[in-house]
């Protein structure tokens, strides 16, 4: 006799319970020792976060134009205030600046639509913010063409020359380290050794001398009329350096490929580039987000190096205006300014990676 | 089938096996879509494909068998090149396969392959899966693959999964979008390595049902499988292979009623006995 087989009701989960007092009691009460460790903790904060809010902003000084002005016991934002010009052009002429204005608006046309998911043309825009941008901002930026006068690029600084060298840092450094990370992984044993070779030598030395060599020892070797200006040879010395940390980055993720994957494409007929560029590197790339987003945001830091070679960065301007001697005491403020600049634009990469994360992620959803 | 090849012993000297190879490759019958002449393969020291001879007819469906490590898999990788063969011939569709990439282009145009582990591109979707091959290496428009893609979604019995990433289907489902992908590209022969071992008991009948359905529709293939009740229905020719070499060939009814050689018993007691 064939049993008769009924399908139970799938039933709501039980109710549990919730609310913020329940959460409190569940996380930060639910044992003698976890009760202790909680009220140490808000303890701390409380003497902590009071002082830091009454520095930054009950007690800080906004008004004024000199360091007369800052008769608080708190920061003295007016430095800041004064001086954000600095900050932000360096010594970019005073008259010439609307084209630094005009770059961070086009840097923010094409970046911003990015967090945008429904944002229409974000390929092309993608595409546009690698390749044109620039060529636009490099041309807005140095002039002599179209009627704009030169601006030497010694002039340039502050938080436009971060920017500079950290955008053509990243968009430098990835195809660089791309080409790399399959070269190592070649079976051609020439272009391997040539990439181990590469990757291991810039990735074996502090990016202090690698900038050092750049600037001072490089013009040596050159043959004489070769010299070409401080700031590209930078900008070649930091790509150098990032995309063989950048190589590895994608190594990582090449290996991490199933070798069927390769298999799948010859069977279908597709070569070596296209078999990597279509199914390879783009699930490469994807796994290896996190690590080559924090590549991105080291090489953005690391670009404070410039300084030893004279270049002046954000923090370069921030720290030659504390020891001004009409700015006395300010150190604090600069710092803290020069900080938040860089958490900002470190704390948006970082958002970016994790959505463009969410976003692509198929493979295992189920 | 002819047992020339076996034939060939120690004895025989260096020209007469030449030209023995000479005579096979020679009197080419138009029939042949695939002919292995003499074929080794070692990996490093290790000897895992011998002097392996096979030609295929055009329309023959021939299963391969044989106990794990015995160079099956090897064999029909070989024959799309996905492994390289050291000495002998591999002549596909009249092209012979050598380092030059022209030749592997054409071969691999002609020849299908579904592996064990599906290997769909999990960042692509069902329908971008079939259309990528067309597109890039047969540089069709998008239209034109699509409408293909669809109908050979159809014959797999999936069209309403064509929007899903591969992650969102079942093993069955997965190997049916393989082969269908595969069709795509419109070959002459398939292979298939290993089919339905990697799929839960449930799901191995769609896709064997798949593959009788290609079968009846006349394609050449050349399939390593365990499933042995789709040797006895499909198959012209069975192929039992141990240490690397083919040991034993003949019509399914034959070989599992009357298998000749020893180790084909051996083999069949094991896998017949569950």
């Amino acid at each position: 006799m064939m049993g008769k087989y009924v399908e139970k009701e799938a039933l709501p989960p039980p109710v549990s319970t919730s609310g913020p007092i329940a959460w409190v009691r569940d996380n930060l009460f639910n044992s003698p020792l976890s009760t202790i460790l909680s009220l140490l903790t808000i303890y701390l904060l409380w003497n902590i976060i009071p002082p830091i809010f009454s520095w930054a902003f009950f007690d800080a000084n906004f008004a004024g134009d000199n360091v007369d002005a800052c008769t608080g016991t708190g920061a003295c934002w007016v430095f800041i205030k004064v001086r954000l010009n600095f900050f932000i052009y360096g010594f970019y002429a005073e008259a010439e600046r609307w084209r630094v204005d005009l770059s961070f608006l086009l840097l923010a046309i094409a970046v911003v639509p990015q967090f945008f998911d429904k944002f229409p043309y974000k390929m092309w825009l993608g595409v546009a913010s690698v390749t044109l941008l620039p060529l636009i901002v490099g041309t807005l930026l140095i002039g002599g063409v179209l009627g704009l006068p030169p601006v030497e690029t010694h002039q340039w600084g502050g938080l436009m020359l971060t920017l500079v060298l950290s955008y053509v840092g990243i968009v430098a450094a990835l195809p660089f380290g791309v080409i790399l990370a399959l070269g190592r992984r070649s079976e051609m044993p020439t272009v391997r050794m040539v990439c181990v070779a590469f990757i291991e030598l810039w990735r074996g030395v502090p990016l202090i001398s690698v900038l050092f060599m750049a600037s001072v020892m490089l013009p040596l070797f050159l043959p004489d009329g070769w010299d070409f200006q401080k700031l590209l040879r930078a900008l070649i010395g930091i790509t150098m350096f990032q995309s063989a940390y950048m190589a590895e980055v994608i190594r990582g993720g090449l290996q991490a490929i199933p070798k069927g994957q390769v298999e799948a494409a010859a069977a279908l007929g597709l070569g070596y580039w296209r078999s990597m560029g279509l199914i390879v590197l783009p699930q490469a790339l994807k796994l290896v987000i996190p690590g080559i987003v924090n590549t991105f945001i080291a090489l953005f830091k690391d670009t404070t190096l410039v300084l030893i070679i004279g270049l002046l960065d954000i923090l370069a301007t921030v720290q030659s205006s504390i020891v001004d001697p009409a700015w006395r005491g300010v150190a604090a403020e600069g710092y803290v300014f020069a900080a938040f600049c860089f958490w900002v634009f470190c704390f948006g990469m970082s958002k970016y990676s994790q959505a463009l994360e969410r976003k692509l992620h198929t493979g295992h959803k189920r | 089938m002819t047992k020339d090849p076996d034939a060939i012993t120690d004895t025989v000297t260096e020209a007469e096996l030449r030209a023995n190879h000479d005579k096979l490759n020679h009197d080419v019958d138009p029939d042949y879509v695939i002919k292995l002449i003499g074929m080794n393969k070692w990996y490093g020291d290790f000897h895992v494909l011998r002097d392996i001879n096979l030609n295929v007819h055009k329309g023959e469906r021939i299963v391969i068998c044989g106990p794990s490590g015995s160079g099956k898999s090897t064999m029909i990788r070989c024959i799309n090149r996905l492994e390289e063969h050291q000495t002998g011939q591999i002549i596909v569709d009249g092209v012979e396969l050598t380092n030059d990439l022209k030749n592997i282009d054409a071969v691999r145009r002609e020849v299908g392959m579904c592996f064990q582990h599906f290997n769909l591109f999990p960042h692509l979707t069902i329908l971008e899966n079939c259309v990528l091959a067309p597109m890039w290496v047969r540089k069709e428009p998008r239209k034109q693959a699509e409408e293909r893609a669809m109908a050979y979604l159809e014959r797999v019995k999936i069209p309403e999964q064509a929007n899903k990433y591969p992650g969102q289907l079942s093993g069955g489902q997965q190997q049916r979008v393989a082969i269908a992908r595969s069709l795509c590209m419109e070959p002459k022969i398939m292979l298939f390595d290993e089919p339905t071992s990697a799929l839960d008991p449930e799901m191995i009948k769609e896709v064997l049902d798949t593959m009788v359905q290609l079968a009846e529709e006349g394609m050449t293939m050349l399939c390593v499988t365990h499933e042995m009740g789709f040797a006895k229905t499909v198959a012209d020719r069975v192929i039992f292979m141990a240490a690397g070499q083919i040991i034993e060939e003949n019509e399914p009814h034959e070989f599992f009623n009357n298998p000749q050689e020893a180790r084909t018993q051996e083999f069949l007691s094991q896998i017949i006995g569950h």
